[in-house]
């Protein structure tokens, strides 16, 4: 396997990576005068570690590097993230995050395959990405090429039945090469998981499809990768990590509450003061 | 009288059989190609494939939008999927998966959506496929496909495999008799000019080349020449053929084995209506669904025979001449 050398990053650099991440959702959603600002924050860990704290495989000037490691952002609302995340990792400029939202620019509000380079899959219509994984990591078995497979999927997403055809499947094949990341930040867009379409027992219904499951503070970078890491050696089966979230994280008057599920923050005063915020984090 | 019979057409195997073996050759010759199915491979005929590539044979059981999705996914890593099953059950239960999946995404996938038409006959019509085409018609850059005999089922799964990006290909249950030589020449957006006349054009695609044959041989014994266009590809649609059609024989009747609402008659009504008006007559299935039955008894109850053309034809015929 090839070795990717990639820079590491200590504590400290990879909460301004965080920071950055988030200054960049804000500023991207605010100048679209929408987007999913909420759902982006609550991920931005999990992808910070997942891209810059040595999980993902990946060569930001070769996108199409048939070895590398794949994300698919199943939770194809959380865009501004995955754009901003793409742009730190090399994959275009961060001038693109600009033209979030805009006719004629490729960087849609929700990801198309082939629009911009590093984005593996058209998400938006929720379900879809665990199937999308299990048929990567089976091509990878026909083409022999050794590659992971990374999902990040939400909580209100897991209410699709396709999620659970997916589990089966995944479990079938034993797809040990596939690890879901489901960031459960336990609120949707009418309002909180547990009174709209309650998902619990969560943990034991992975378990019983056959999962290997770990759960994790998903905004602690060191620990995401230090479990991530740990779910690499699982064999036979696939893994999901349930990472426990604030939708919203990182601006006080945004955290918890769902009204913000796909709104930008346009109020010149609250924009300063998600600004001030997120800097002094 | 069977189809084909009047045109003197010599009968076949079931067009399901002539697709899993096309697809047996298809995967014989390239390594990329892997097959999807939806635990439908005796009747989608898959299963010649999976018998002798089970390595690159998958059954993803009853869940069609995981069964879309996986394959999407096999797509980007290079290979090419056949993912199959009945056009019903993909069409009904992942239509979201393959707007998404295989059509935004603009992947190199191929689809086999099997018991299109209501000739599956005895099963009824939750299984039949008469809304198909109209909605893989919702999928701008999907190229659409409905094989006519043999061997252009053949040479079909071969040009859709050759073919890079999204196509849908219609099967069926039931036998289409051999219009072309096994040699015949099939080009994606290519209609073929199956006989020639002048007085009307009949366009038909799939079984309904066929009755078109028939029909014409019926009307010759009138000394009306009608021109038989198969319309084998609805998307990207011939429309040099079609309106070159209407320009040389001044009448058009469609026939096709599909609603009317949404199907290839609809789509050909367009080009005509836009580049060359002339008097047009529609075979086709009504606003309804088509009930358990012997398939020539359903042909005949819901009027997709070569009579129905053919009385069509004559209605159209006279509409011409009274324009003049």
């Amino acid at each position: 396997m090839e070795n990717i050398k990639k820079p590491t990053y200590s504590e400290k650099e990879l909460k301004t990576i965080a920071r950055d991440l988030r200054m960049d959702i804000l500023k991207a959603t605010t100048k679209a005068g929408s987007g999913h600002l909420s759902s982006s924050f609550s991920s931005v860990e999990i992808l910070t570690s997942l891209f810059f704290d040595g999980i993902l495989r990946y060569k930001g000037d070769e996108p199409e590097w048939s070895d590398r490691d794949r994300f698919i952002m199943s939770k194809g609302h959380a865009a501004p993230l995955l754009y901003a995340v793409l742009a730190k990792a090399g994959y275009f400029s961060r001038d693109e995050l600009w033209r979030l939202r805009e006719a004629g620019s490729p960087v849609q509000g929700h990801p198309v395959l082939g629009n911009m380079p590093g984005v593996e899959a058209t998400t938006g219509s929720l379900g879809q990405g665990i199937s999308l994984g299990i048929g990567h990591v089976l091509g990878g078995r026909i083409t022999k090429r050794k590659f992971s497979v990374y999902v990040l999927i939400g909580d209100g997403e897991c209410q699709a039945g396709q999620i659970w055809e997916s589990a089966m499947a995944a479990a079938h094949y034993k797809t040990d090469n596939l690890i879901a990341i489901l960031d459960y930040n336990k609120f949707q867009e009418m309002g909180p998981v547990s009174r709209e379409m309650a998902l619990e027992p969560l943990v034991e219904k992975w378990k019983s499809f056959g999962w290997h499951t770990a759960e994790v503070d998903g905004h602690n970078i060191l620990e995401i990768t230090k479990t991530l890491k740990s779910l690499q050696t699982i064999k036979e089966k696939p893994s999901i990590l349930i990472a426990h979230t604030i939708k919203g994280k990182g601006v006080s008057f945004v955290e918890k509450d769902y009204t913000w599920h796909g709104r930008a923050i346009k109020d010149p005063e609250q924009y300063k003061q998600a600004e001030k915020e997120i800097l002094c984090s | 009288m069977q189809l084909g019979e009047r045109a003197g057409l010599k009968q076949s195997i079931p067009m399901r059989d002539i697709f899993g073996e096309s697809l047996l050759e298809v995967v014989r010759e390239n390594p990329d190609v892997v097959v999807l199915d939806g635990d439908l491979g005796n009747s989608t005929k898959t299963e010649l494939v999976r018998n002798e590539f089970p390595e690159r044979s998958f059954n993803i059981g009853i869940a069609e939008s995981n069964l879309v999705c996986i394959g999407a996914g096999m797509a980007g890593t290079g290979l090419i999927p056949w993912i199959t099953s009945f056009s019903s059950f993909l069409l009904c239960n992942a239509y979201d998966q393959l707007r998404l999946a295989i059509s935004i995404s603009n992947l190199n996938a191929k689809i086999l959506g099997s018991h299109g038409g209501i000739t599956l006959g005895k099963d009824g019509p939750t299984q039949m496929g008469i809304e198909d085409l109209a909605l893989v018609g919702g999928f701008p850059n999907v190229v659409i496909l409905v094989p006519s005999d043999p061997a252009s089922m053949r040479a079909a799964v071969k040009a859709a495999t050759d073919y890079v990006g999204p196509v849908w290909l219609r099967s069926s249950r039931i036998a289409m008799p051999e219009i072309y030589p096994k040699d015949m020449e099939f080009t994606i957006g290519k209609a073929i000019t199956t006989r020639d006349g002048d007085d009307l054009t009949i366009i038909g695609n799939g079984m309904m080349v066929t009755a078109g044959l028939d029909a014409a041989a019926a009307l010759e014994e009138d000394g009306i020449n009608a021109r038989v266009i198969d319309l084998h590809t609805l998307r990207p649609m011939d429309i040099d053929t079609i309106v070159k059609a209407a320009q040389e024989t001044g009448a058009i009747v469609t026939a096709e084995e599909h609603l009317l609402h949404g199907g290839m008659g609809s789509n050909v009504a367009r080009v005509i209506a836009e580049y060359e008006p002339v008097p047009m007559r529609f075979v086709g299935l009504a606003d309804t669904y088509v009930e358990s039955g012997d398939p020539e008894e359903l042909l005949e109850k819901y009027h997709l025979t070569a009579k129905d053309i053919e009385s069509k034809a004559r209605e159209v015929f006279a509409a011409k001449r009274n324009q003049k």
